[in-house]
């Protein structure tokens, strides 16, 4: 099997602050192979954001990485300076933002930001760049590219921004995209578009998709893998039709549980009884114990850590030897 | 755009006829000019005659409408006190004030927005919170104080500077210059700190505020996750985007840095409008004072005007808004 794409081992994030320190991640544990999509899913505050900025070395400072490792096309990332990690961001991975009409800056051509992009991490002159933009924006959908690469943000819809967007995490033919709930801030009738676009661009050229999202359809529709998350924790990992059909962690089927149909979305998980802890109150031993329906003393008492089952894996002691 | 270029200089010209409208109300509430002007011995058909010559003999909206007339010609009748033309009079000094005005605003920008710039990028380092602490002081210390401090230090104990008068002007025509003799710029440089030291602290806390809330903005973070390096997001994404707020506040204050130099003319004896207002009122020359009031207001209206389409210049959204 050929080296993943991105592996990330053991990741912890901090923020010290003035009351303490509060670990925002703590033993994350994903992989992404070259081509594939990994759908990452879990309440709000989860931390799937911050394993995206994590990666991307954008954590806002005094937030940082103070334990793991993180491995981009087999060289070690995590420990590189702001002026290195330039040089990584939009060559080697390409992001999406939630929201685009903030995404882009308002005052400059989508040509120009296109262009600035590529060329910054593409030794092409500008002649090639402005080619290049114009053939990217046709390949992200947008009908007219060689008049619409210099119109302004502004003179796009919100999915036509979001295809921009894409076209700039494109433009530096990175082997990574991490995608930010690339869907949640446009029309229904629009979503779908955009995962399909995402979908068959990861198809065509390669490229490898970290996607978060809230919406578990999108994730049976798009995503070759699904990850986990809760309270900064990896709690379960694997191939969606599994994972979908037959989760393993207690969480997990919380979360099929609240959706009646999948498609909706899971910003209210009323079905699991209780909220996720604050991350500087914790639980000893595993993270979902108060809210667990299977809680047995050896879920207080040590915590578990991410373990094989089946096609996946994940950290529960209910498939690890027991709860007692 | 040339909708948008008719809405507002008709704007412009309904507020300069409501200015307008203003200054030629104090001739009528400032009682008979007649009487400030002549003494005992005046003859009553001398009376009448400069009367007549003032124009106050005839029904008030005939009054009015050439009072306009005449101001759009510049005309703006005779000085009370001199009896000479008040638009010579205002251009003589016009000059003096424009060049220190523009030398201020020049030097406030040169020197605030960097300030502003650095003081947000390395905020919490300790020579931004000393700068930003010296701007503190310098917003609170009145601006005739900081004249005088000048005058203290610069000439008098050190003297190196002129503490009064503009030096040798060039005379071009009507426009005098002192940027072209030594004398002209020595004597430029106090009443220029002087003058600008308040901008330059309203410029930089501008630019540090914009400059923060730019920072936050998603399209700055998006830009670091595209790999654009961070000198280039700060002097090309967020500073462009700053520059419309501080494009706007230089050219409003302008106006005020016009209405401000009259302290700063009057510590340094800067020969300006400034000066020459406040020897207006000290005599109740009307026609001067109302002059000065139609001009700076004038100034005002106008850069207020070019603001307006500089922005739709600037800013590609408010271009498509207006066409
Ligand atoms: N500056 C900070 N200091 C301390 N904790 C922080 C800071 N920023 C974020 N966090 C915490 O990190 C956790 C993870 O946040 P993150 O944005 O990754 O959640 P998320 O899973 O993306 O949620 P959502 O679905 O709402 O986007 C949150 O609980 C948040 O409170
Ligand atoms: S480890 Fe225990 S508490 Fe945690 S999910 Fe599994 S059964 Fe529930
Ligand atoms: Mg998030």
């Amino acid at each position: 099997m050929p080296d993943p794409v991105l592996e990330v081992r053991d990741l912890r994030v901090q923020f010290p602050g003035r009351h303490g320190t509060v670990t925002a991640l703590d033993g994350v544990s994903l992989h992404l192979n070259a081509g594939e999509i990994l759908g990452v899913v879990g309440e709000s505050g989860a931390g799937k954001s911050m394993t995206g900025l994590a990666v991307q070395g954008l954590l806002e400072p005094p937030g940082h990485i103070a334990g793991g490792e993180v491995w981009l096309n087999g060289r070690r990332i995590d420990q590189l300076s702001n002026r290195q990690m330039e040089k990584i961001r939009g060559r080697e991975i390409g992001a999406i933002f939630q929201d685009p009409l903030t995404s882009l800056n308002p005052l400059f051509s989508v040509g120009s930001q296109l262009e600035e992009t590529i060329r910054l991490h593409l030794d092409m002159t500008r002649a090639e760049a402005r080619a290049r933009a114009i053939d990217l924006l046709r390949q992200v959908g947008i009908p007219g590219p060689k008049e619409r690469i210099d119109h302004y943000p502004h003179q796009f819809s919100g999915g036509m921004r979001q295809r921009v967007v894409i076209a700039l995490a494109l433009a530096g033919e990175p082997k990574l995209i991490i995608a930010d709930e690339p869907t949640t801030a446009l029309d229904v009738s629009i979503q779908a578009q955009i995962i399909a676009l995402l979908r068959r661009l990861c198809d065509d050229l390669g490229t490898s998709v970290m996607l978060v999202t809230h919406d578990l359809g999108v994730i049976a529709e798009a995503a070759d893998r699904i990850a986990v998350m809760y309270a900064g924790r990896m709690v379960e990992i694997g191939p969606v039709r599994e994972v979908l059909r037959q989760p393993t962690h207690p969480y997990t089927r919380g979360l099929m549980d609240s959706i009646p149909a999948l498609g909706r979305r899971v910003a209210h998980l009323t079905q699991i009884d209780g909220s996720m802890p604050r991350l500087d109150a914790i639980p000893d031993g595993c993270a979902f114990n108060p809210r667990c329906a299977h809680v047995g003393p050896r879920c207080r008492r040590a915590r578990p850590a991410l373990m094989p089952t089946g096609a996946g894996q994940n950290a529960c002691w209910l498939t690890h030897g027991g709860v007692a | 755009m040339i909708v948008f270029l008719i809405k507002r200089l008709s704007n412009a010209a309904l507020v300069m006829l409501a200015v307008a409208l203003m200054a030629f109300m104090i001739f009528r509430f400032a009682g008979d000019p007649v009487e400030l002007m002549v003494n005992e011995q005046t003859t009553q058909e001398q009376r009448q005659e400069l009367r007549e010559r003032l124009g106050i003999d005839q029904p008030v909206l005939m009054q009015f409408a050439r009072f306009v007339g005449n101001a759009v010609q510049g005309d703006f009748g005779i000085s009370y006190r001199n009896q000479e033309s008040v638009m010579s009079l205002i251009a003589e000094r016009f000059p003096a004030t424009f060049e220190l005005v523009i030398l201020a605003t020049i030097l406030s920008l040169v020197v605030g927005v960097p300030l502003g710039v650095i003081t947000a990028i390395y905020r919490g380092r300790w020579f931004s919170e000393a700068v930003q602490f010296a701007s503190i002081i310098g917003v609170s210390l009145p601006s005739f104080v900081i004249g005088i401090l000048l005058i203290l230090g610069f000439s008098v104990s050190l003297g190196w500077l002129p503490a009064f008068g503009r030096g040798e002007v060039v005379q071009f025509g009507w426009w005098s210059t002192g940027l072209l003799t030594h004398s002209g710029r020595m004597a430029l440089i106090l009443p220029t700190v002087a003058l600008s030291l308040y901008q330059i602290t309203l410029v930089m806390r501008l630019v540090r505020a914009e400059m923060l809330e730019t920072l936050r903005s998603d399209f700055v973070k998006f830009a670091r996750a595209r790999g654009v390096p961070a000198w280039r997001i700060h002097y090309r994404h967020a500073l462009r985007n700053c520059l419309m707020p501080v494009v706007t506040m230089t050219a409003m204050n302008i106006g005020a840095l016009i209405a401000f130099a009259l302290v700063t003319e009057t510590v340094f004896q800067w020969p300006g409008m400034g000066l020459l207002f406040i020897q207006a009122i000290t005599f109740v020359d009307i026609p001067v004072m109302a002059a000065y009031l139609v001009i700076v207001s004038f100034i005002f209206v106008t850069l207020n005007t070019l603001v307006d389409i500089t922005y739709a210049l600037i800013d590609p959204r408010l271009r498509d808004a207006t066409t």
